[in-house]
């Protein structure tokens, strides 16, 4: 395989993100309603779906061949039909992944970790939110922070991948015993204590699944 | 799940659709679920606009009409709307004096309407202002919180701010009445069972039949504790003793008053609860200039109530008695 992610690639991911949200809505909502407000499932579905779609009709249709507008096209489609926390912060992570990027058709492992830093630039900036206040932000950092290290000791883009897989997923899980101070959870106080954040849960199943199909 | 709906995923839209169908008066953008006064903009009046979830009727798009809002953008059952139909309803409400947003502080509807503020005025010339409600006390305002909520007291917001852009007040004039009322305006409100969104199709947490949610939201988000049930007498004591605290409301007050039911509880318990409050205001030497009891900001089949005191003055009473003619509100037209 080649070392680098392509547009068919992206599309590949956005596809198989897609698949994931569907059958883990139900769970990704049940998370939301423990400590939120119990729509995060349906809205990331309804994203997906429709970002999935956009961007498949897009590449078919010729008006985006480079990684840079294939990260924008699905930015615009989230900020545009989620709604919610979620919509403007994934939506802000790919915007910020795409700049930059101008025609680039292929990026390797240093700039696919250059994009998902610059990704989480854009939320800690979007949501004010700092590492350890049981967010997204608490699976990302863990991830880009393990993609970086394996670039650098010279790991192929699916090794840097997988360590950002697997990051990601342990990013999530500390986030159970994490008192929430951003978004609905903070509401709760203490009593947030002892659940998994579902942002960290869908940003994980997104970087996950990013390992099985830029990686691969 | 039993109710009254044919698709989880199409309740705002056909919801939308029969409020319009009800009220010529209103205009509705189905595509993006914004609802706006069919005759348009009245231009040189800056416009008022307010949008959030669904699932509060008759908030947001009930008080769209003559002395409060001039459009409101629907987001899905709780869930704030995206930039887009904030956009839309910005447009709608541009006469070209400048345009209010009415904000609940909760984080999604902060971030969207941020990101639709950045692309309004990308895309032409309007001059926004945002009032940022948040009068919950059951939250804890610091640091560590998304800070407090906006619940009750977004329809006094609605309300007072419409009417002073109705009178034809500048842009900077009425942002200003609009957050004198969010500092001197306090809300808290309890939940005697839980919420069931229709894509949910269950409770969102369980109560016991003995127990209450103590300081709930309005998005079945649990609340700060659970209690257990009591009188109303007492119920009333323990929401309205740290609104009075908080802000605080001091012997002397007139105060402008909410009791406002969360969509499932009867009128004849929230006229109880209020006849409760006059008690306490009583005891407090406070004087409730002017009272609202219904159901104004709802969550679902939610049942339970909250209490909102705003502090009066003769400005906020004033523009309080201004006419309105709205589905959700309607009065001295």
């Amino acid at each position: 395989m080649a070392d680098v992610v392509t547009v068919d690639g992206v599309a590949r991911w956005i596809h198989a993100f897609r698949e994931e949200v569907d059958s883990k809505a139900t769970v990704l909502t049940e998370l939301d309603s423990a400590i939120g407000d119990g729509d995060h499932g349906v809205n990331m579905r309804r994203g997906m779906d429709a970002a999935d779609d956009a961007l498949r009709a897009a590449v078919a249709g010729g008006e985006v061949a480079a990684i840079g507008p294939a990260f924008q096209k699905v930015a615009m489609t989230l900020v545009s039909t989620v709604g919610g926390a979620s919509g403007p912060l994934y939506g802000t992570m790919f915007l910020r992944m795409a700049t930059g990027l101008g025609s680039a058709v292929d990026l390797d492992g240093q700039g696919v970790t250059d994009a998902f830093a610059r990704g989480l630039e854009g939320l800690r900036a979007r949501g004010k939110a700092l590492a350890g206040d049981k967010t997204m932000i608490d699976a990302l950092t863990p991830a880009v922070d393990a993609m970086r290290s394996q670039v650098l000791a010279g790991g192929t883009l699916a090794a840097a991948l997988a360590a950002a897989g697997a990051a990601a997923n342990d990013g999530r899980d500390a986030t159970i015993p994490m008192l929430a101070r951003k978004g609905r959870a903070s509401y709760l106080g203490e009593r947030s204590i002892g659940h998994q954040d579902p942002g960290a849960t869908s940003m994980a199943l997104l970087i996950e699944t990013a390992a099985r199909t830029l990686g691969a | 799940m039993k109710k009254l709906i044919n698709s989880p995923a199409t309740v705002v839209a056909e919801s939308l659709a029969g409020l319009a169908a009800a009220h010529p008066e209103l205009a509705v953008n189905t595509e993006l679920s914004v609802v706006y006064r069919a005759c348009g903009p009245r231009p040189g009046k800056v416009g008022v606009i307010c949008g959030g979830g669904s699932g509060h009727e008759p908030a947001h798009a009930g008080f769209v009409g003559t002395g409060m809002l001039d459009a409101a953008a629907c987001g899905e059952i709780f869930t704030s709307p995206v930039p887009d139909q904030v956009v839309e309803a910005t447009n709608r409400a541009n006469g070209g004096a400048g345009v209010i947003h009415i904000v609940k502080n909760y984080t999604g509807d902060v971030m969207n309407f941020e990101m639709a503020g950045e692309i309004a005025q990308a895309n032409g010339d309007v001059e926004i202002e945002t009032i940022l409600v948040d009068d919950d006390v059951a939250v804890q305002d610091s640091l560590y919180t998304a800070g407090r909520r906006g619940v009750g007291l977004t329809v006094m917001v609605e309300k007072i701010v419409g009417a002073a852009a109705e009178q034809g007040l500048p842009l900077a004039e009425v942002a200003a009445i609009g957050r004198g009322v969010v500092t001197e305006g306090r809300s808290m409100g309890l939940a005697l069972t839980p919420v069931t969104t229709p894509a949910a199709g269950k409770p969102m947490f369980e109560l016991g039949e003995n127990q209450i949610e103590f300081g709930v939201g309005i998005h079945g988000e649990p609340g700060r504790e659970r209690r257990t049930h009591a009188t109303a007498a007492e119920l009333a004591e323990a929401l309205g003793g740290p609104i009075i605290d908080d802000l605080p409301f001091v012997s002397g007050d007139e105060v402008i008053v909410l009791v406002n039911g969360m969509g499932a509880t009867p009128l004849i318990e929230l006229y109880l609860m209020n006849a409760e409050l006059s008690k306490i205001l009583g005891s407090h030497g406070l004087t409730a200039a002017r009272t609202l009891v219904g159901n104004y900001m709802t969550s679902l089949d939610m049942s339970g109530a909250s209490f909102t005191l705003l502090r009066a003055t003769p400005q906020r009473l004033a523009l309080w008695d201004a006419p309105v003619v709205t589905p959700g509100l309607r009065w001295g037209a």
